[in-house]
């Protein structure tokens, strides 16, 4: 007993050796949480592609009345796989991918508490991802919708193997899932370098420890429900069959027990890195780095409040209706409170128009858009004609891509120095954000009218009303410039991982811990960690005459 | 462009609902345009500029934090009490008598029954103006919705799990309505009219729909009645005044030809579009259940006979 040695933190594992293998074997075999942190992000990026593939169709499809392009069968499938793909193989990997490169960087910590649990979460996460995929070759993809009502989704509406492949695929990616949380909640607990207390910790991993709590809470009712549906599917059950003494409802209530802290999940981590972004770009601190973190803990806790305002066209009653109307309208409070606070940190500061700045900026408008549109949903009676029309597709696409996605756009841009050791091509950038912005805009600003128009979300044609033609052909153009954007997106990467220009440690002139280290970092992380004395401990050595510290002293 | 949404209400309740959204799109349009100004002013006034000194390095101000919590929780109070006024004056309370109609969902039309009277109809419903419905909703299968933009809430139609609310109109017309929950194959095609009427046409359309049809005469239609017994259209049809008078697989056909649509809107109902449906339904609306019977052009023509003489 006596000659075991406890190295500091929780390290429940050996350490692994760093990885001297090289080209396909060491990336199957890593354990690295770089090396891990990337494979993330190449299964989000493979997975933007087919899931854009399917946005494509989609507007394709609706571009003008009564088109015969996609047979209804299809169009259900892609619309069930878009769906399906961006929250769970897009969203997920790349915010797991993000935190996993990041987080120990910025904790000063050498790799995750768990780095092979941690290989096995990827790896799940691509085994999902083909098991999904897997079902267009097996007779046809799931065609349920992305929350799978039932029946619908029972044996007897839906007899193909399409809805199996999504069960088992979002059991692995909710195993996956849970696993990366409790390694990240470990990782940010116990590893944290000596000096980096909880109230000094990034606002970036604040939020990922948030999130991943969020996750270990939500995604079990996820994959309880899963399994259910399989047991209904395979075994007979009864649990969501009414004809067998079941409820249908009883699905919604489960999945969206799952579903709306799932939406927090996927914006949490991307609020952390608009956090870390508009402070360095504004040349200033954080404005309200308490409230920033807490109103992250309100958003956790009250997530679980709010998820029966997808349900109140179900008929549950007015009472039910009304106490989680309350719960969706408290919950735009800490939201508000965040958005007040970036906008305050660039207030009196010195703002550097890069791309991911301007991504962060782009994010603060566009999302207030989708989040007072979401206001308007709790309004029981507004939700009563909105929901489950086309202005419900508008409002979630400015929630989840003004918001997730310009939020990993600005990761990206802010991170790929750190992670390749090359800058990305800023005129590059600037033509994918503008072309990403306006072709985001026109596609789904329209689309709020069309669902007030009777447009219903889901229909794989419409009759030609007025005005549904041209609205809907101006929302597929949008669609299209957000393709070049994508283009030029992907040509940037290519390009600037080959011949951008060298980054050096801190091109951004940042202030927390990943920025010591060198670009790319080497396998053990940092070979000296500085100091840490307060939030921005790079900023207290660039100014040992104005230190964070003395100013946090005085507060 | 609104003329069948939401802001051209047609009842009560759904004056209250357009008058609510307004409010809202008031109070939602001021608090972006406050943040837009703010973002767009700071984006300008605080630009990086050459040879500038660092900015103040200030991290906080406690009591802008309060301002900014509490003036929020204020306004969504308001906003809270609307909301709940709202839902009472949008959706009144419903008692447990007989309903005046019972809509039922199927994948993928609607079957429309009158209980008082007796009759069924489908994919449109007949009301008097001025005199509220309570309207049963109902589901045979997956999970529907019934979503009429200009008369009120949507109410989604459950298996197991009957919902009722008023249907009051103040003005006659036709109003569009549509399937709002994903159903299947066919969500697309499962529209919906409300023809709202004076209550003395309403009253002559049911005497119509109450009475069973004459047998038919003329050689085609006595051939079309012939092939539709033949074809077993009755094991899923119904026709008043046939051995299969009661199943309700299908919509029933008793008056098919005094509706406006086929196919729960796909076409409008002419005999034209009556035989093109008959030819294949599988063109027009792939994947429905009435499979492709394979009739010749004759055979076709026969049975629209017949069911142009159920008005």
């Amino acid at each position: 007993m006596s000659d075991i040695v406890i190295p500091r933190g929780l390290v429940a594992e050996p350490p692994a050796p760093p990885s001297t293998r090289r080209g396909l074997w060491r990336w199957l075999t890593t354990v690295d949480h770089k090396d891990i942190g990337i494979l993330y992000l190449w299964a989000s990026l493979i997975f933007f592609v087919a899931g854009g593939i399917e946005a494509l169709l989609i507007r394709w499809q609706l571009a003008v009345p009564n088109n015969h392009l996609l047979s209804p069968e299809a169009y259900n499938q892609i619309f069930t796989m878009h769906g399906t793909t961006m929250i769970f193989l897009v969203a997920n990997p790349a915010l797991f991918g993000l935190a996993n490169y990041i987080v120990p960087l910025m904790i000063g910590a050498g790799d995750m508490a768990f780095p092979r649990l941690n290989a096995l979460s990827v790896w799940l996460v691509y085994f999902g991802g083909f098991i999904l995929y897997y079902s267009f070759l097996s007779g046809g993809a799931p065609d349920a919708g992305w929350f799978a009502y039932t029946p619908l989704s029972e044996i007897s509406y839906n007899i193909g193997n399409g809805v199996n492949y999504w069960d088992f695929g979002l059991l692995l990616m909710g195993m996956s899932s849970v696993l990366t949380s409790i390694n990240l909640i470990a990782t940010i607990i116990t590893m944290r370098t000596p000096g980096l207390s909880i109230r000094r910790l990034p606002l970036f991993a604040w939020m990922v420890l948030v999130d991943s709590f969020l996750v270990i809470m939500a995604l079990p009712a996820l994959n309880a429900s899963l399994v259910m549906l399989l047991v209904d599917r395979y075994l007979h059950g009864g649990f969501f069959n009414p004809a067998l003494g079941g409820s249908a409802v009883l699905w919604q209530h489960y999945f969206w027990s799952f579903g709306h802290p799932e939406v927090y999940i996927v914006i949490l981590p991307a609020f952390g890195v608009y956090s870390e972004v508009i402070p360095v770009f504004s040349r200033k601190p954080i404005f309200g780095y308490e409230f920033v973190a807490l109103s992250s803990v309100a958003i956790a806790v009250l997530s679980f409040a709010v998820w029966a305002h997808h349900m109140f066209a179900v008929g549950m009653g007015h009472s039910l209706d009304a106490v989680f109307a309350f719960g969706s309208m408290l919950i735009a409070v800490p939201t508000g409170v965040k958005i007040f606070n970036w906008i305050a940190t660039m207030w009196q500061g010195s703002i550097r128009f890069t791309t991911a700045m301007c991504w962060a900026i782009a994010f603060i408008v566009t999302f207030t858009i989708g989040g007072l549109s979401g206001v308007a949903f709790a309004v029981v009676p507004i939700d009563w004609q909105t929901t489950d029309t086309y202005f419900v597709v508008a409002h979630f696409h400015y929630v989840l891509v003004g918001g997730t996605v310009f939020g990993i756009f600005a990761a990206i841009y802010y991170w790929f120095p750190k992670i390749t050791g090359r800058m990305l091509s800023e005129r590059l950038g600037m033509w994918n954000f503008w072309t990403f912005v306006i072709g985001f805009h026109l596609t789904f600003f329209i689309q709020h009218f069309l669902g007030l128009m009777g447009m219903p979300r889901r229909v794989y044609t419409y009759p030609n009303l007025p005005w549904w033609g041209a609205f809907n052909m101006i929302s597929t153009i949008g669609a299209l410039v957000t393709l070049v954007s994508v283009l030029i997106f992907v040509w940037n990467l290519y390009v600037s991982a080959r011949h951008g220009a060298i980054a050096g440690d801190n091109p951004w002139d940042g202030w927390t811990l990943e920025w010591a280290t060198s670009s790319p970092p080497p396998p053990e992380n940092f070979h000296r960690i500085p100091p840490v004395r307060s939030r921005r401990p790079l900023w207290d050595l660039a100014h040992p005459e104005d230190p964070d510290w003395a100013r946090e002293g005085a507060v | 462009m609104f003329s069948s949404s939401p802001f051209n209400p047609v009842s009560p309740q759904e004056q209250v609902i357009s008058h609510l959204f307004i409010v809202m799109l008031i109070i939602l349009t001021g608090i972006f345009v406050l943040v837009a100004w703010l973002v767009t002013y700071n984006c300008i006034r605080y630009r990086h500029r050459k040879g500038a000194p660092l900015p103040p390095q200030r991290t906080g101000l406690k009591w802008l934090e309060i301002v900014w919590t509490a003036l929020p929780v204020l306004l969504l109070a308001v906003i809270f009490v609307l909301t709940v006024r709202a839902m009472h004056h949008s959706d009144p309370d419903t008692p447990q008598r007989t309903p005046d109609i019972v809509l039922i969902g199927h994948q993928w039309w609607w079957e429309v029954r009158y209980p008082h009277a007796g009759v069924t109809t489908a994919n449109e419903i007949h009301l008097p103006v001025g005199q509220a419905q309570l309207v049963e909703f109902r589901s045979a299968d997956v999970i529907h919705d019934f979503w009429v933009p200009q008369l009120g809430r949507k109410m989604d139609m459950i298996p197991g799990h009957p919902n009722r609310m008023w249907l009051d109109v103040t003005q006659t017309g036709t109003y569009l309505g549509v399937c709002d929950e994903f159903c299947g194959a066919q969500h697309a095609w499962m529209r919906l009219r409300v023809l709202a009427q004076p209550p003395d046409h309403f009253r002559n359309w049911l005497r119509q729909q109450q009475t069973v049809p004459a047998q038919p005469t003329g050689n085609m239609a006595e051939q079309g009645r012939h092939i539709y017994q033949q074809y077993t259209c009755g094991n899923c049809h119904a026709i008043r005044g046939t051995p299969q008078n009661q199943v309700q697989v299908a919509p029933d056909l008793t008056h098919v030809a005094s509706r406006e649509t086929l196919g729960a809107g796909v076409l409008n109902n002419s005999p034209q579009n009556l035989a093109k449906w008959m030819r294949n339904p599988q063109a027009i609306k792939p994947a429905c259940y009435m499979p492709d019977f394979h009739l010749n052009g004759q055979q076709v023509q026969e049975l629209v006979a017949y069911l142009e003489t159920l008005r």
